[in-house]
């Protein structure tokens, strides 16, 4: 027979009511939030260096504030995130140390290297256009402080996104060598966009669980179909081509066929074995252990003040 | 290696004058001087509020879930962190 | 003058801190009339300031994705962004007084080395990289602002409206940055032996370079009204990083200064070797692509 807890934990969830952190929960809902939660805190702290690779050589002044400001900003949202799975009993330097390890995942288009100052731009449009996509429907996920994260991230998300797009335009109002470089970067990045919805719903072992608990809302299928039908009109505006031959419009469907995505790609990187996984994890892991001492002074003194008080 | 073993904090951020302070959000942080900087610094980027409260989580009582959804006011100094300032034609579709 | 200390210790001010104080735009309704003066020195001025700020703000951009947590990120890259706001509205003024058609982006990345004027202190490797560390980082922190704020106090006096604005607005952001190195400085020398160590040798790393930032320049001789003389900061400069060290338990460094070379230095356009890299970075997209737009 099913517990009362259990019963109410449904009904709540039924009623699109949100779970808040001393409710009564399933494990099951509780790891699955705190692995979902975990990686998306690490995506965007793993997410500042491939942009952040360009802060130095932003090529105006007005173009490095933005950058800064919105490398920063993911700073932000990690911290926001990292918050949010502690409601449930995670310890931010767990996680961090499960990060450094190997141990939990982020986001596998981090994993692709930032070569041009184009990358920029369509970082912005589509990564952070796809990842909008992904993170517009977690604003109504069930659990309060996930969903609530969300909407704080979402809303200076549009700001990175649209800052891209501005930037793509700009650069293919320019020389001919800034169009080209426009076009380069959106081959590159247009697949590993495809990529970060997740693999097709019928191998998306997580799926099917995570949508009766209302913490995923739409399937990744559905989310990728949402993205492309998006992209395609921005990018005929920006004057880009789409990488995908196969990229046309199915009346009868309502929607934009495309084409294979070449998920040996995706499973080799999301397995350790992209072009830059190694690098962002020694990074990060070179980031928090060069800074152990000063966290630990800090820790010290605030020791030694409460003693003396 | 050492885990850092800064506390977490909650903070709350009072909008504009006339208004309750509202919790925004948490925080790592070594003690409560600086926690109150580390808030400035990661929850008031946007002009968002004229004054912020933060106390360690731990110091809390709790009832039951009666948390509310944060309030967030625009600001106007770093004008280049609002989506409105950069120039997008409007007949470019969901962006 | 009001001891300067208050800015660190008052946490009730406003001045304490940069949000909340109404600013929408620094310079609007200021005017921009250009006081009678040499025009060359000013726009020198006004490029030794700016190239301060920009040159800096480089340095400490260099923190993001690398702090010793994510909130102490988070506030590097805020003084960061406050400094090449700093930067940007100085150049401009710059090149607005220069009026030889060149803008804040001419003025940033198509200058040679010999022509940026910022102190040496500006563009020293004081960490991340390997010159530094975060106390090192801390150490110039504490200094530059201290000096810094020193400045803006007194130029917010200045006979040029758009100097004067930019001070003003400067002083918030900069009692906050100091106090942000103070609240370091107290931790590190407070907190355990090693951390200790490391603020001590950066303290000393950066403290060669102090003389160099109250030397009376030409161009600020030659403004007066304007430009505010440096030397006339050191007093209340020695008070302020005292009182600091004095809570910290820590001596004032007692280093030696880096000589200029041949009377010449940072303000003259001689820089230390890390300068030619710092610029080669910073400048290589705009040089590399000429006529492209951003």
């Amino acid at each position: 027979m099913q517990s009362r807890e259990l019963d109410q934990f449904e009904q709540t969830v039924a009623a699109d009511h949100r779970v808040e952190p001393r409710d009564w929960m399933p494990d099951g809902y509780r790891a699955t939030l705190v692995r979902q939660i975990a990686q998306h805190a690490h995506s965007e702290i793993i997410g500042m260096q491939p942009e952040g690779n360009w802060i130095s050589r932003a090529p105006s002044l007005r173009r490095k504030a933005i950058l800064l400001a919105k490398v920063q900003d993911e700073a932000g949202h990690g911290l926001y995130l990292y918050a949010a799975a502690e409601t449930l009993g995670a310890d931010r330097a767990e996680l961090t140390e499960k990060l450094i390890a190997g141990r939990q995942k982020y986001s596998s288009i981090f994993n692709y290297p930032t070569l041009t100052y184009a990358d920029v731009g369509v970082i912005g449009w589509l990564v952070d256009g796809a990842a909008i996509c992904n993170q517009v429907p977690l604003c109504r996920t069930s659990y309060g402080p996930y969903a609530r994260a969300m909407i704080r991230v979402c809303k200076e998300e549009s700001f990175h996104q649209r800052q891209g797009y501005e930037l793509l335009m700009t650069m293919m109002s320019g020389t001919e060598q800034q169009r080209a470089m426009v076009q380069e970067s959106v081959d590159r990045w247009w697949w590993p966009s495809l990529m970060m919805f997740g693999p097709p719903d019928a191998e998306s072992s997580n799926t099917e669980q995570s949508m009766l608990w209302r913490i995923k809302r739409h399937t990744n299928d559905e989310l990728r179909q949402r993205f492309v039908d998006m992209s395609v009109p921005q990018a005929a505006k920006l004057g880009v081509t789409l990488p995908d031959p196969h990229l046309v419009w199915n009346a009868e469907r309502g929607h934009h066929d495309f084409g294979e995505i070449d998920w040996t790609e995706f499973w080799q990187v999301v397995k350790g074995d992209g072009p830059c996984n190694a690098q962002r994890v020694e990074h990060r892991r070179k980031a928090h252990e060069d800074g152990a001492w000063v966290r630990e002074a800090a820790t010290a003194y605030a020791r030694k003040k409460e003693q003396a008080a | 290696m050492t885990r850092s073993s800064w506390p977490l904090y909650e903070v709350f951020v009072r909008g504009k004058r006339g208004l309750n302070h509202v919790h925004v959000g948490s925080l790592h942080a070594p003690d409560d001087e600086m926690a109150l900087r580390n808030a400035r610094d990661l929850y008031t980027r946007r002009n968002e509020g004229v004054s912020i409260w933060v106390v360690k989580a731990e110091s809390i009582t709790a009832s039951s879930p009666d948390e509310k959804d944060p309030f967030f006011a625009p600001s106007g100094d770093k004008v280049y962190r609002h989506p409105t300032f950069y120039a997008i034609p409007e007949d470019v579709p969901h962006l | 003058m009001d001891n300067a200390y208050d800015g660190l210790t008052d946490a009730g001010e406003e001045k304490h801190w940069a949000f909340g104080t109404g600013f929408t735009d620094a310079l609007t309704g200021v005017g921009r009339d250009i006081p009678a003066v040499d025009r060359e020195a000013l726009t020198a001025y006004c490029l030794m300031l700016g190239d301060d700020a920009l040159v800096y703000s480089q340095r400490l951009a260099e923190w993001c994705s690398r702090a010793p947590e994510l909130e102490e990120d988070v506030a590097l890259a805020n003084i960061a962004l406050d400094l090449l706001g700093q930067a940007r509205l100085l150049l401009s003024r710059a090149a607005e007084v220069e009026d030889a058609g060149r803008d804040e982006d001419a003025l940033a990345y198509l200058r040679d080395e010999r022509a940026f004027r910022n102190v040496r202190l500006a563009e020293i490797d004081c960490g991340p990289g390997p010159g530094g560390d975060f106390g090192t980082t801390i150490a110039r922190l504490l200094v530059f602002s201290t000096w810094r704020l020193a400045l803006f106090q007194r130029l917010a006096g200045s006979a040029d409206p758009v100097l004067a604005a930019v001070a003003a607005k400067g002083v918030k952001e900069l009692a906050y940055h100091r106090d942000h190195a103070a609240q370091w400085v107290l931790r590190l020398a407070g907190g355990t032996e090693y951390s200790r160590e490391r603020i001590v040798e950066g303290l000393a790393k950066v403290w060669a370079f102090t003389d160099e930032l109250f030397a009376t320049h030409p161009v600020e001789a030659a403004l007066p009204g304007v430009a505010v003389d440096p030397a006339e900061l050191r007093a209340e400069f020695d008070q302020v990083i005292g009182t600091v060290l004095t809570a910290a338990g820590l001596d004032l460094p007692e280093t030696r200064q880096v000589a200029p070379l041949a009377g010449q230095s940072g303000r003259d356009g001689i820089h230390t070797e890390a300068m030619g890299f710092l610029l080669a970075e910073m400048q290589h997209i705009a040089r590399s692509m000429p006529g492209a737009v951003w």
